[in-house]
Formats: structure tokens, C-alpha cells, sequence
């Protein structure tokens, strides 16, 4: 069956990502060690551990998905797939797009799925659970998307993954904001839920755009 | 020669040291004479009925903050210069706005901090408008370490424009995520993240909503600063075309040397 170049290499990424187990089960353990982490420094009070557990659970998801980041066109740049790439027939913004969509499926999903039941170790308010994991799916494009950017850009830099962080967290601030909003917005009276969460999918749909493009153009500089 | 613009005919190094090198001591020399006398202004100006002596730091405090905004521009549209024309001064420009960008955009916030503890009663205060400048000032620390990260000067410039517009378009979705937005006549109101800081009381639909005694010194000293800002970025283009000049040169003498080398005969 003839299928696209970009199906195939997100194929190819999502059956790497899969395979090797590691990059998965690295950024759920650290989400979960995260998460048990924090009781322990602010203390067992299960009043305030439910009224910031939103805010917890999506600082902590950021961190998580940032970790497996630098490793998106690392490995295909160490064993130079990522040039017979470049040079092949699709658009280096194709590739981009196809690596950040394997990352947003292999990694951005499982944790906002693992994200309620680490809710379950905060006291999350039971009926703040669909609408957490809604935000989340909603959310994480954006994170694997302008993610992409960040990881094209420090390919060749020292110290790549913590200069990682420095230069993509800033970037999440709109994402993390309203996805908390429309978390609290579900929840509180008197606040509504849809603005915020629409203004967080619109968020998701430009960095489809953004992500690609400009991570493209971090990519052919250093290929060139 | 003579349809060139300006930017062309300032592509030559040679005639930018030249030109900057006759400018920049008027630049500056009237940069200190414009803040000096925008202070004195500012320092005679009578206290604010509310916020009595404390508003002096405005006069510091909001040049700096219109300025961190200003170098971040700066920085972005050198940055389009360098990857869409190629302007060989382009990334010389940005290099040197990212840091005095960032050191009054950090300015705006010591400032804003020293006068948050007599007004709100804390150093600081996760207030909408300081929120977004730290995210400013945490863009420009990004700028700043992607360059110095990477060893090669023309990559590392090329990755650190793209880095830049990335950071301009996204910039204000941060702001306005951060400190709400409001248009009346589309009907749109995003509401504020959180925010005890007062309003822009200069720019407004309404006019200037500060009063003349407090807005010219205000004016006087943004001048000043801003005249400080090209002062300081002049030269600090000159000084990295010297510092690429001797770099250039260094090599050339090692090269020289290893040809010498190579040519001696063997003892």
C-alpha cells in the first residue's frame, strides 16, 4: 500500500518512539515522580493540593513533554537521516510537522491521559477530571508543535537541553495560562469555560503553522 | 550610487564606522545633556497627591520599560534584516540591541519592584504587566544563550533571527494572554490574568491621562533614554565590527604562520 512521505515517516517516528519504550516511559515516570514529588514539599494538606491540583498537574506535564523534546531530530541528525531527508522530495516543513505530530501522539496523549490519575495522588475534585483531560488533549499540540522550534534551534548547540528550556518555556505561557483557565472557568461559578478554551485551540491550530515553519528554517540553516 | 537607500549605502562596515564614529559623540553627549535635564525636571516636579515621592521612579521606570519593548523590535527587525536581505550589519545590530534590551527591560523591573514595596506593600507581585516584561526579559535571556551556545558566528546569528521572530509573533499573544484585551468597538475583551498595576496613564484613546507638571519631565527623560539606547547601540555595532575585524586578522596571522611553517624547510 502506497502511502504518503509524510504517513510513512510519521510511521517510521511513532514505530521509533514505540519501539524503543524508552522516550515514553521516561516522560510518564518523570510526570508520576513529579507529581508524588510535590506533596511532599508543600505539605499533605488535601484542601490546598485540590485547589492547585489543575495548575500542578499542567506545570509539571510542560516539564515532562519538554524532556523527551531535544531527542526530535537529534537522533536522525547523529545517524544523518535527517540530510538524506532534507534533500529528499518533501518539504523540510513536512518533516518537521510529521516529527512533531509522532512527538504530540507519542507523548503529548499518554501523559494527558496519565494526567487524571495523578490527579487521584492531589485530591482533584472528580468533576474536574474530563474537563482536565479535554484541556490537555487540546493543549499538548501546541507543546509539541512550538516544541519543535526549540529543538531545531539547539541541534547543534552546546548544553542543548537545558537551553532548550530556557528558550521554549516563555513560549508556553499563553498555552498554560488559558488552559488553566478553562479549567477553573469549567469549575467555578459564575466563570465560563468556552472562551478560553477556544482561544487555547487557537493557540494549538497556529502553532500547526508556526511550529513547522520555523523549525524548517532552524533545520535547512544547519543543514546548509 | 545614487538610488541606493540609506541601509544600502550603511552596508559597507567601512562607512558605517566612519559615519557612526563622527555621530556617536554628539549621540551621546546629547543623550546625558537630555536625561540630565529630564531628571532635574522630574526631580523638581511636585509629589504626586497619592503616591507622593515615589512617582520620581516613574521617570526611570517607564523609559525603561517603553525601551525593553523597543530593543526587543529592534532586535526582531535586524533579524528580518539578516535572514530575508542578508544586510551584512544586520545581525551586528541585533547582537548588540538583545543585551541593552535586556539590561532596561531588568531595569524596568528593579525599578517596578523598589516602587511595588511602598505602593502594594511587596517587592513583587505576580501583577499582569511585570509578569509580561519578565517574560520579555526571559525571551531576550533565550536570544542571548542560543547565541553564545553556539561555536559558529554565522549559524549561530542565523538561528538566534529565526529564534527572534519566533519570539516577536509570539510575544504578544504572551501579552495579551497575560495582561487581557480590550476592543471595544469589535466587542472583544479578553480579561487580564491578574492585575494590580495601574493602567498606561501616557498612550490612551483620551489623551494623556497625567498630569503636564509629571508628563513633561516624563517625555524629557524617555528622549534622553532613548537617545541612551542608540548611544549604547552605535557603539556597540562599532565595537563588534572591531572585535569581528581583529578576530578576522587573527586568523589571518595564524594562517600566515602555518604558510611559513609549512614552507621552511625541514632541519
Amino acid at each position: 500500500m502506497a502511502m504518503s512521505p509524510f504517513f510513512t515517516l510519521l510511521r517510521r517516528d511513532m514505530t521509533l518512539a514505540l519501539r524503543e519504550g524508552g522516550a515514553i516511559g521516561t516522560a510518564l515516570g518523570f510526570y508520576l515522580i513529579v507529581i508524588a514529588m510535590l506533596p511532599l514539599g508543600l505539605g499533605p494538606d488535601l484542601n490546598l493540593l485540590s485547589r492547585i491540583a489543575p495548575g500542578l498537574l499542567w506545570i509539571a506535564l510542560l516539564l515532562s513533554a519538554l524532556l523527551s523534546l531535544g531527542r526530535m531530530f537529534e537522533t536522525d541528525h547523529e545517524d544523518g537521516s535527517l540530510e538524506l531527508l532534507a534533500i529528499g522530495g518533501t518539504p523540510l516543513e513536512l518533516v518537521a510537522a510529521a516529527k512533531a505530530l509522532a512527538h504530540w501522539l507519542t507523548t503529548g496523549i499518554p501523559l494527558a491521559l496519565l494526567a487524571p490519575l495523578l490527579g487521584i495522588l492531589l485530591n482533584l475534585d472528580l468533576s474536574a477530571y474530563g474537563v482536565l483531560v479535554l484541556t490537555m488533549l487540546v493543549g499538548t499540540p501546541a507543546i509539541s508543535f512550538l516544541g519543535a522550534i526549540g529543538a531545531a534551534l539547539t541541534l547543534r548547540a552546546r548544553r542543548g537541553g537545558l537551553l532548550l528550556a530556557l528558550l521554549i518555556l516563555p513560549l508556553y505561557v499563553p498555552t498554560l495560562i488559558y488552559g488553566i483557565q478553562a479549567i477553573s472557568g469549567a469549575l467555578l461559578a459564575g466563570q465560563s469555560f468556552w472562551p478560553s478554551f477556544l482561544i487555547l485551540s487557537a493557540l494549538s491550530l497556529g502553532s500547526l503553522v508556526l511550529g513547522p515553519l520555523a523549525a524548517a528554517a532552524a533545520l535547512r540553516i544547519q543543514l546548509q | 550610487m545614487t538610488n541606493q537607500s540609506i541601509t544600502q549605502k550603511l552596508a559597507n562596515p567601512t562607512r558605517f564606522m566612519s559615519l557612526s564614529g563622527a555621530i556617536l559623540p554628539w549621540l551621546a553627549g546629547l543623550a546625558v545633556a537630555v536625561i540630565v535635564f529630564g531628571l532635574y525636571r522630574g526631580w523638581t516636579a511636585p509629589p504626586d497627591y497619592q503616591q507622593g515621592e515615589t512617582i520620581r521612579i516613574m521617570y526611570i521606570h517607564v523609559p525603561a520599560a517603553w525601551l525593553g519593548m523597543m530593543g526587543y523590535a529592534l532586535v526582531a527587525f535586524s533579524s528580518f534584516g539578516l535572514l530575508v536581505f542578508r544586510h551584512p550589519l544586520a545581525d551586528v545590530s541585533a547582537k548588540a540591541a538583545a543585551p541593552i534590551g535586556a539590561a532596561f527591560t531588568l531595569l524596568a523591573l528593579i525599578t517596578g519592584s523598589l516602587w511595588g514595596k511602598p505602593m502594594w506593600g511587596t517587592y513583587w507581585v505576580w501583577d499582569a504587566r511585570l509578569t509580561s516584561v519578565l517574560m520579555l526579559f526571559f525571551l531576550y535571556l533565550g536570544l542571548m544563550a542560543l547565541r553564545s551556545s553556539i561555536e559558529e558566528e554565522t549559524l549561530a546569528a542565523k538561528l538566534t533571527a529565526v529564534l527572534a521572530l519566533v519570539g516577536v509573533i509570539i510575544l504578544p499573544f504572551i501579552k495579551i494572554s497575560v495582561e487581557g484585551l480590550s476592543i471595544p468597538w469589535l466587542g472583544l475583551e479578553i480579561p487580564a490574568w491578574n492585575t494590580l498595576h495601574q493602567p498606561s496613564s501616557v498612550f490612551r484613546s483620551d489623551g494623556p491621562k497625567i498630569h503636564p507638571s509629571q508628563l513633561y519631565p516624563l517625555l524629557y527623560c524617555a528622549l534622553g533614554f532613548t537617545l541612551l539606547f542608540f548611544a549604547l547601540h552605535m557603539k556597540g555595532m562599532r565595537n563588534e565590527i572591531l572585535r569581528r575585524r581583529v578576530k578576522a586578522l587573527r586568523i589571518a596571522e595564524v594562517d600566515r604562520a602555518r604558510a611559513a611553517e609549512a614552507a621552511a624547510p625541514a632541519e
